[in-house]
């Protein structure tokens, strides 16, 4: 099997040529791809580690005693040690593989029904993707907790003095993301969860956005649960992570029932397996769990540290550039944020932007971006959102400036 | 006018431009000059689902013919409804009900045709097809 390849210095036209994508047209142009909050693109070694796995050794893992079932099954596990190295996870076992990080949340939240009773307090940021409100909603609803929000000031940033006045030991679960798909804003992270732990909370944090910026260090955030998604990390879609601290995973009921997740099955009884196993009920995404190792490798080639510097640099620039263009709005100036811009230009429907764009070959993100408060608060209808990633460069970024002028020309 | 003659019109209107920018310019003039929905009538159930911008189409029935009115809060969108208004405004019931929209296709227009497109194209055509056939059946 082929692992990720060396860079050994950030050279940015070297690292396209691993995304075959990037080399397409789209309506006539050269495709410039700022949609990476959505979902970022693939290298090739993905891509490969996934025909690779279905042309040379697919089979059921697990379960088989065949050659090719245990070949499968190493190389599933091996993603999986990958993953627990790579965030710095204690134990392997605390590493659930799950579809994404939307079904993360969702298993965490269907395990805490027989935690909570009414009256209980859950606390959630203002600015979260709807997969992190609705699974929390539901789950109030079925146990008559309440959930309360923490606000966000107009930078997007949240409003830290409030969330520790929210705080009390009526407070039992803490919900946040890392980094804001909608607003790129970079939470305190590290604070929230030790001040939600003073009151006996438990933490999850949201890690969709923020996996493909930075390398989280689980142990030293001390954090109950972290999900993502490895669609966003240049891995495939359907195949994330959930992690969570063994005693509460531990504690947790079983998500699904089914296949991989039983100790012993009669008509009477059922007992579950151990960690992991007891929350993979059914065949797993092999080739996702594999090729999410691979992409881990492949990120960690280029490096967290350069990736970071040099997104901030295109942030920097495409902010600078993007503020000269007159009436031109951003929402979430964050001091600490990451490469996204959500923006408006004057009156002009960001459906308009977008579709206009697009024809130019760009590839943006238009409307409430799943995180329809966001929008309420600033009493907008959605934004446009441009979203970069480490393989993206300052000349599309002038590409897009110059199809931003033609748009707005067009439609004022 | 018939609908086929309007189609035939409008897609002569814009055989005469080279680039997709044109067209859109186009479009969205059309939009400007389209017959304007009541404000009292931008209400949730003359707002057409399925669209990323928000569109209202209000339906009336004068002289047997069906009378639309709308509107979107973007310019391209109203574009596309205005052209579909043309279309579509003032003809019997009968005759939205019959009329095909291939003209869209024609016009360049292909991509806001697919299903998945979020400005609703689709569901826009069957909202003004739905109030034909409900004005159709009242008249029966």
């Amino acid at each position: 099997m082929k692992t990720g390849i060396k860079h050994t210095s950030f050279d940015v036209e070297k690292i396209r040529e691993d995304f075959p994508i990037l080399n397409r047209k789209v309506n006539g142009y050269p495709l410039v791809y700022l949609d990476n909050a959505a979902t970022s693109q693939k290298p090739r070694v993905v891509i490969d580690a996934i025909v690779d796995y279905y042309s040379n050794y697919n089979a059921n893992i697990h379960r088989g005693v065949h050659s090719l079932s245990q070949e499968a099954t190493d190389a599933y596990e091996k993603a999986r040690v990958k993953i627990q190295k790579h965030f710095n996870i204690k134990n392997a076992h605390e590493v659930i593989f799950t579809s994404g990080t939307t079904h993360s949340i969702n298993l965490v939240a269907s395990g805490f029904k027989e935690f909570l009773k009414p009256g209980d307090e859950l606390l959630v940021s203002a600015m979260e993707h709807h997969s992190n409100i609705v699974p929390w909603q539901m789950l109030c609803e079925q146990t008559g907790a309440i959930l309360k929000v923490i606000p966000m000031n107009l930078n997007g940033e949240l409003e830290m003095l409030e969330f520790v006045g929210l705080l009390s030991n009526k407070t039992k679960l803490v919900f946040v993301n890392h980094i804001s798909n909608a607003l790129g804003t970079i939470n305190p992270i590290e604070e929230i969860i030790e001040k939600a732990h003073k009151v006996g909370a438990v933490v999850l944090i949201d890690g969709a956005q923020a996996c493909a910026h930075l390398k989280p260090d689980l142990q030293a955030l001390n954090v109950d649960f972290y999900v993502t998604s490895a669609h966003k990390m240049c891995g495939p879609t359907g195949v994330g992570m959930l992690f969570g601290k063994e005693e509460w995973l531990t504690k947790l009921p079983p998500y699904q029932g089914g296949g991989e997740m039983i100790k012993e099955v009669t008509f009477e009884k059922t007992s579950y397996a151990g960690l992991p196993h007891k929350f993979e009920a059914g065949t797993p995404n092999i080739s996702g769990g594999i090729a999410f190792g691979v992409a881990i490798d492949y990120l960690n080639a280029i490096g967290f540290e350069k990736i970071a510097i040099y997104e901030n640099q295109l942030l920097e620039y495409a902010t600078k550039k993007m503020l000269e263009i007159e009436d031109l709005k951003i929402y979430g100036t964050a001091k600490n944020k990451t490469s996204v811009i959500s923006f408006n230009i004057g009156e002009i429907h960001p459906y308009d932007i977008g579709t206009i764009v697009d024809k130019l070959g760009i590839a943006l993100r238009t409307g409430h971006h799943c995180a329809q408060p966001i929008m309420d608060f600033y009493k907008i209808p959605g934004t446009v959102r441009a979203s970069f990633a480490f393989y993206n460069t300052f000349h599309e970024i002038d590409t897009l400036i110059n199809a931003l002028q033609k748009a707005k020309r067009m439609l004022t | 006018m018939e609908i086929k003659d309007i189609q035939e019109e409008i897609i002569e209107e814009f055989a005469f431009f080279d680039d997709w920018m044109q067209r859109y310019e186009h479009m969205i003039a059309i939009g400007k000059s389209m017959p304007i929905i009541e404000e009292k009538n931008k209400t949730e159930d003359y707002l057409i689902k399925g669209c990323q911008s928000k569109v209202w189409v209000y339906p009336e029935i004068k002289d047997g013919k069906v009378v639309f009115t709308a509107d979107s809060d973007a310019i391209i969108t109203k574009g596309i409804v205005a052209i579909l208004l043309r279309v579509f405004s003032n003809q019997t019931p009968d005759d939205i009900l019959q009329a095909d929209t291939k003209f869209i296709d024609e016009i360049g227009l292909k991509e806001h045709l697919s299903p998945t497109r979020a400005n609703g194209l689709v569901s826009m055509i069957k909202q003004l097809k739905m109030y034909a056939l409900a004005y159709k059946s009242q008249q029966n």
